[in-house]
Formats: structure tokens, C-alpha cells, sequence
């Protein structure tokens, strides 16, 4: 038996993201990869590396920053940078509320979906004409439809009845000026797959995406951690019990789920048998209405 | 199996079948029999049925996911679905059954392994099951799988589904079908789960293999796949300009092999400019290969310092092709637009692009009655063979022997839009 037999599922998405991940380059002129320091951005950046090393990646990474991100994950962010020696480019939101093209209706609601605008900005700023990023069509059902190379107008926005249809690996990555393509190499993984390649490649993850001691209050059947940004609000009894982050974001709208799985073996284990999906228990944003995050991508959230 | 194929362990399937066969439920069966449908989703199709006034949890709600869809109750384009089993990985296209069903379709089964038709057993075979059969052949599908569904409305009779079958095999027969294809047929209710994934106590005559049965045991290859290598040079990686010394003359090319296998000390061949080399090593991240096979992204370096750039085609020496400025390709046309014959179009083959303007038009397949008729413009879901001429050569073998070197798309130069498949004949 050669070793080819080996091959897995594994080496066929790798191969599959290494290859849209050269497509990007070869037919954009000015591409972005979009890093937040979260699980399936470091994926992208492993498979940048396998991608395009011993070369410089041929675009810089962005991370748009809403201000409330979790410490350890803006650490990991500028670590990674540094370790890859690859330009980061931060965006913040702050900076577009001091310019008054983000108004918020509560200083503490959710900012999530305000990152579109703050990308807009970056992405007019820097005339980036595609911007990578770590989707999985798996993730959510609007995400479903979402093509490999996304088309989005002048305005940033993501028409689902008007997309360009993509066939065979023949992908199409062509704008005007002011326009721009949503790359997604690894659109066809699950959340499974990540922690899989997460393993296998052995990378390193921000320490919340592992199991530890949080103090919690119970909300509405979600699980939220007591921060400065998501204070105890009155008869709320805080717990301290084991989390773990499955998805990291926007502080006050990420919440952990109850898990002692502490290495990556054991996340593994724990996603097999889970009956929640990623969305499901720990994104606040995703459950206003059935259409919340098909509304945010239409404006041009990525 | 396939010793040499990266693809065993994933499979990518799509289902065909008009909006009432029962697609929705079957995919939506299959998700849920195989565990995919976690809590927190099912909780809301719930809700979703009961607001519809349903008694049962109506599984088809599983993959209608956006807007417009749930309000107006109609499917929108395509969309990929994902499930898994101890032993492999799935993929499905799921392509909606009515409208604008060519395009759809032929998007979905292009990177489709197998096609699951859907025949209504009430029904038996119809003009819609013709029509898909004939796109899967067309754009070379190497598994065919016949679903009889809603065998529950027919009292699971046997001898009834016998005869859809025969009338199938009849049809099958007719267009050619089982030529480098396999054709299975299992008898089913969606609704009910009867084999599907679990066998059920209903369809006790029935001794064949469950879908899921035959799905786990499919070859993920492609009929008459293509072994001689082709590697279209996707990106060029010289990293000279780097502090390391020793990447000074580093001229790594990479891509993904499309066809074939290359091992280092390989002679090859760079199309079109015809240069000769040998394999000096081939690279995937910082792993060295001593051979690579199809479908793997690699980067390969040669022994000689040769000038190959994006859209270049590296062969072995031995499997000769030629680069042709004239193709001949049956086209499936996808935008509303239609094709204006006296413009020049984008096509994009492999990692080259060329501009192409239509030479002539032989003739239009008619998807209902599978005639040929002749006609002097593409309109949206036509099927058509013609042939273009083209500014650059291309690197192209025939579509039957080589899903990746055989196919191009069609892009409209002012918009930019997809608006033609072809494939190469």
C-alpha cells in the first residue's frame, strides 16, 4: 500500500481551500484576509502558509475590531502576526462612532453587525477588491447559499437571488472598481472539520476555546459570562462553573457553553455528541429573527 | 476502490426531482436519520410546522433557508448541505426542482459524483425525470441513483415499483445512460424513513442496500477520469526578494493536479510554450512529496530555470495535447441575458482566461423531447453545442475523459456575471 490510500476528507478540504486560496491571488489584485484571532481564521492562516510559504502571503490581514473582544483573543491575534511576520491591519468601530457613521441606539448593545460598516470604510480605504474569510456554509442557513466567491456591489451588499453561479473549481473573482468578492475557502467544512484540522496540524488557540472556571449568570437559556460590557443585572444569581467558547466574537454577544473539555482531543469528543448547534446556544445576534444573519450579510457583514 | 484517490473518504451528491417528488423531505431525512439535525434547530422547524398548522415536524423546512423561501414557500438556487458518517463525508447540492431548473441543475452537478432522481411512485417516470436523467449524463455524472418515493401512497406494492423501474431501465436504454455509469434503484418513503437510512418495517420484499448503504459504498471517482497529469500553473511563488539567501532562486509553482499523478524525476512539458524540464521536487507546505496525485494542491519545482506563469499547463512529456484556438462544446446558458453573438465573452479554462467570440451555433438540444433543433441565439437554460474561436490557445481535453481540462465557464465582459457553462466535446 502506497501512502496515498491515507488521504482523508481532511486533505481533500485543505486541498480544496489551498486551491481557491491561490485563485484569490491569481485573479485579485488587491486582496485581504480577514483575521480575527478566532478558530477558523487560524485555520485560513494555516492554510495560507500551506498555501503560498516559502513566500510572503500575497495580501495583508484585517481584523476589524468592535472593542469588545476577549483579552486573550486580541493577544493571540497579535501574536500569531508577529510569529507569521505578516502585516495586520486593525479597524476599529470606535473610530467610525468618532466619525459618526456608526451610531449606536444603547452604548452597550451588541456590535456585531456595526462591523459591516467599519469594513466598508476599510475596505474603501484600502480599495480591497476581495476580502477571505473563515465562513462555513454549515454555520447558519443563509450561509448555505452563500457561494465560494461571493460577489457583493458598491454598497457591500450580498444579493441571494442574484449570485453568480459557480461551477466545477472554475471560480470567478472579477469586479469593477468599488466592488468586491467575499472569498470563503473553507466553505464546505464543519465545525467538526476545524477541530479535526485543528488537531491534526496541532495550532494553537486563544485559551477561552478551552474549558475554565467563568463566573456566569443564566439568561433566557443562554449561559453569560459577567464582564464590564454584560454586568449582573438584579435577581440574577452568578455561578461559577467550567466553559469553554465554541464561537468567539463580540463579547456581548458570544456566550461559552458548559464544558470541561480542556485539549482539543476532548472538544472533538464533546462536538461529536453535542445536540446544539455552534449558533444554536452561543450567538445572541443570530436568534432576533429567523432571518437576522441572511439581513446582515445582505448589508454587508461578511 | 481507487488506491490513488484523495476523494474516498467525501462524497458529493445532489438530488433531482421536481418540487413534489419529495426532495425537501428526503434531504431533510437523511439529515435528521443521521443525527445532523441538532436541538436547537429541530425546535424551531417545530415551531415553524405548527405555525403552518402541521401536526408532524415537517422536515422539508430543514433546507428552505432563506427569506424568501420560508414567505413564499419556493426554493431559491443552490445550496450544500453537509452530514457525515463514521466513515465518510458528505456533500450535497441540493438544487432547486422548478424553476430555472437547467442551470440549477447543471451547477449542482458539476462537482456532483452522484445524482439522486427522485420518481414519485404514484407518477412513475416523467418528462421532468427524462430531463434530469439526460443533464446528469450530460455533464457526466458517474452514479445514478433511481429513488421511488412515497412508496407509502402506493401501499408499498412491489410490483408497481417493478415497473417504474422497468420503464426506467426502457428510458436509461434509450439515451444511453448506463454507459460508464452505474444505475441503482431503491424503493422509499422520505416521509415515513423507510430506506433511507434505517431499513424500516414497510418494504419487506425489498433485499437491496438502503440510499445510505449505497451512498457509503460508492466510488468517489469520476468515469473515464482522465490519467494522464495536468497541472494548470495557478500562482508563482518567487520569494526573492526575502532575508533568506538560500530562497534567492526559488521559483515554486503552484497548483492543483487536475488529472494523473507526478513523481520527482518526471519529465514534462510546459504548454504552450513547450519548454522541457524534469520534477525537481514537489512540496505541500513544508512536506516534501516524492509523488503527488490528482486532486492535491501542491507546489512543484523544476530543474530548470524556465519562464511558466499563471494560465501555463504543465503535462508529463509523454501525454501529448495540443493547444487549440477553436473549441467545440456543447454550452448551457445561465444568465436572463441572452448570448449577443456578435460580442466577445471571457473564458475562463483551468487558470487561463481567453477572450471568445462565437463561431457558430450547430444546434440546441431540446430537454423535453431530447431532439436537436436548430437555433440562431442562446437564451437562459438553453443547452446547445457550439464552437468558439478564441485570442489565447487553451489547453483542453474532451470533457468525457477529463471533468477539469474539458470545462469552462463563460463570463460576460461588461458585468463580469457567469453566464455560460461549457463543456468540451
Amino acid at each position: 500500500m502506497t501512502k496515498f490510500s491515507n488521504l482523508t476528507h481532511l486533505d481533500w478540504l485543505e486541498s480544496e481551500a489551498i486551491h481557491i486560496l491561490r485563485e484569490v491571488a491569481g485573479q485579485c489584485s488587491n486582496p485581504v484576509l480577514l483575521f480575527s484571532g478566532g478558530k477558523d481564521s487560524l485555520c485560513l492562516l494555516r492554510l495560507a502558509e500551506k498555501a503560498f510559504r516559502p513566500g510572503r502571503f500575497p495580501f495583508p490581514l484585517l481584523h476589524i475590531d468592535t472593542g469588545h473582544n476577549y483579552d486573550e483573543v486580541i493577544q493571540f491575534r497579535d501574536l500569531r502576526a508577529k510569529e507569521l511576520n505578516e502585516r495586520l491591519i486593525v479597524r476599529s468601530l470606535e473610530d467610525s462612532m468618532k466619525r459618526g457613521t456608526i451610531v449606536l441606539k444603547t452604548p452597550d448593545e451588541p456590535r456585531n453587525k456595526h462591523q459591516s460598516v467599519t469594513l466598508l470604510e476599510a475596505i474603501a480605504e484600502f480599495e480591497f477588491d476581495c476580502c477571505i474569510g473563515g465562513a462555513r456554509r454549515d454555520e447558519e442557513k443563509a450561509r448555505a447559499k452563500e457561494r465560494i466567491m461571493s460577489f457583493r456591489d458598491e454598497f457591500g451588499q450580498w444579493d441571494p437571488k442574484n449570485q453568480r453561479p459557480e461551477l466545477w473549481n472554475l471560480f470567478n473573482a472579477r469586479v469593477h472598481k468599488g466592488e468586491n468578492i467575499r472569498a470563503f475557502p473553507i466553505s464546505n467544512w464543519t465545525e467538526m472539520d476545524v477541530w479535526q484540522y485543528i488537531e491534526r496540524e496541532n495550532l494553537g488557540l486563544p485559551s477561552i476555546y478551552f474549558a475554565h472556571k467563568r463566573r456566569i449568570v443564566r439568561r433566557g437559556g443562554a449561559i453569560v459570562p459577567i464582564t464590564s460590557l454584560t454586568p449582573k443585572r438584579d435577581n440574577e444569581v452568578v455561578e461559577e462553573i467550567m466553559v469553554r467558547y465554541r464561537t468567539v466574537g463580540d463579547i456581548t454577544c458570544t456566550a461559552p457553553v458548559k464544558s470541561v473539555a480542556d485539549s482539543v482531543e476532548k472538544i472533538i469528543i464533546e462536538t461529536a455528541s453535542t445536540t446544539i448547534t455552534e449558533r444554536g446556544a452561543t450567538r445572541l445576534d443570530d436568534q432576533t429573527s429567523d432571518a437576522s444573519m441572511e439581513q446582515r450579510k445582505k448589508e454587508g457583514y461578511f | 476502490m481507487s488506491q490513488e484517490n484523495i476523494q474516498d473518504s467525501l462524497l458529493r451528491f445532489m438530488t433531482c426531482g421536481s418540487v413534489d417528488d419529495g426532495k425537501s423531505t428526503l434531504i431533510g431525512r437523511l439529515l435528521f436519520d443521521t443525527k445532523t439535525i441538532l436541538t436547537d434547530t429541530l425546535t424551531q422547524i417545530e415551531k415553524t410546522s405548527k405555525k403552518r398548522g402541521m401536526t408532524a415536524v415537517d422536515l422539508s423546512l430543514i433546507t428552505d433557508g432563506l427569506q424568501a423561501e420560508r414567505e413564499q414557500g419556493i426554493t431559491i438556487d443552490v445550496a450544500y448541505r453537509y452530514f457525515s458518517t463514521g466513515t465518510r463525508k458528505y456533500i450535497i447540492a441540493d438544487a432547486p426542482g422548478h424553476e430555472q431548473y437547467t442551470r440549477n441543475m447543471v451547477t449542482a452537478a458539476s462537482t456532483a459524483h452522484l445524482a439522486i432522481i427522485l420518481i414519485d411512485a404514484r407518477k412513475g417516470v416523467l418528462t421532468q425525470t427524462r430531463r434530469h436523467s439526460f443533464l446528469a449524463k450530460l455533464v457526466g455524472i458517474p452514479h445514478i441513483v433511481v429513488a421511488i418515493n412515497k412508496m407509502d401512497l402506493i401501499d408499498y406494492d412491489e410490483s408497481k415499483y417493478k415497473a417504474i423501474c422497468e420503464s426506467y431501465k426502457a428510458f436509461a436504454k434509450e439515451i444511453k445512460l448506463s454507459e460508464n455509469r452505474t444505475i441503482e434503484f431503491v424503493p422509499m418513503s422520505a416521509l415515513n424513513g423507510d430506506m433511507i437510512v434505517d431499513r424500516g418495517e414497510s418494504i419487506k420484499w425489498y433485499k437491496g442496500p438502503t440510499l445510505l448503504d449505497i451512498l457509503e459504498k460508492t466510488t468517489a471517482d469520476y468515469a473515464g477520469k482522465d490519467k494522464d497529469f495536468r497541472f494548470p500553473v495557478q500562482f508563482v511563488c518567487r520569494p526573492h526578494a526575502s532575508d533568506d539567501h538560500n530562497l534567492h532562486d526559488y521559483r515554486g509553482f503552484m497548483g492543483r493536479i487536475e488529472s494523473g499523478s507526478i513523481s520527482v524525476g518526471d519529465e514534462i512539458t510546459v504548454l504552450p510554450s513547450q519548454y522541457k524540464s524534469k520534477i525537481k521536487s514537489i512540496q505541500l507546505g513544508d512536506t516534501e512529496l516524492k509523488k503527488a496525485i490528482s486532486e492535491q494542491s501542491v507546489t512543484i519545482l523544476l530543474e530548470d530555470e524556465i519562464d511558466i506563469s499563471r494560465g501555463d499547463m504543465i503535462i508529463k512529456s509523454d501525454d501529448a495535447i495540443e493547444p487549440t484556438k477553436s473549441i467545440n462544446a456543447m454550452v448551457c446558458w445561465l444568465s436572463e441575458t441572452p448570448m449577443a453573438s456578435s460580442r466577445t465573452y471571457l473564458i475562463r479554462h483551468t487558470s487561463r482566461e481567453s477572450k471568445a467570440k462565437l463561431d457558430k451555433i450547430d444546434f440546441k438540444v431540446n430537454i423535453e423531447t431530447l431532439t436537436h433543433e436548430s437555433i440562431s441565439n442562446l437564451s437562459m437554460n438553453d443547452i446547445a453545442q457550439v464552437t468558439f474561436k478564441l485570442a489565447q490557445p487553451i489547453m483542453a481535453d474532451p470533457y468525457q475523459n477529463n471533468r477539469s481540462t474539458g470545462a469552462f465557464i463563460i463570463i460576460d465582459e461588461s458585468t463580469y456575471h457567469t453566464v455560460g457553462a461549457g463543456m468540451i466535446a
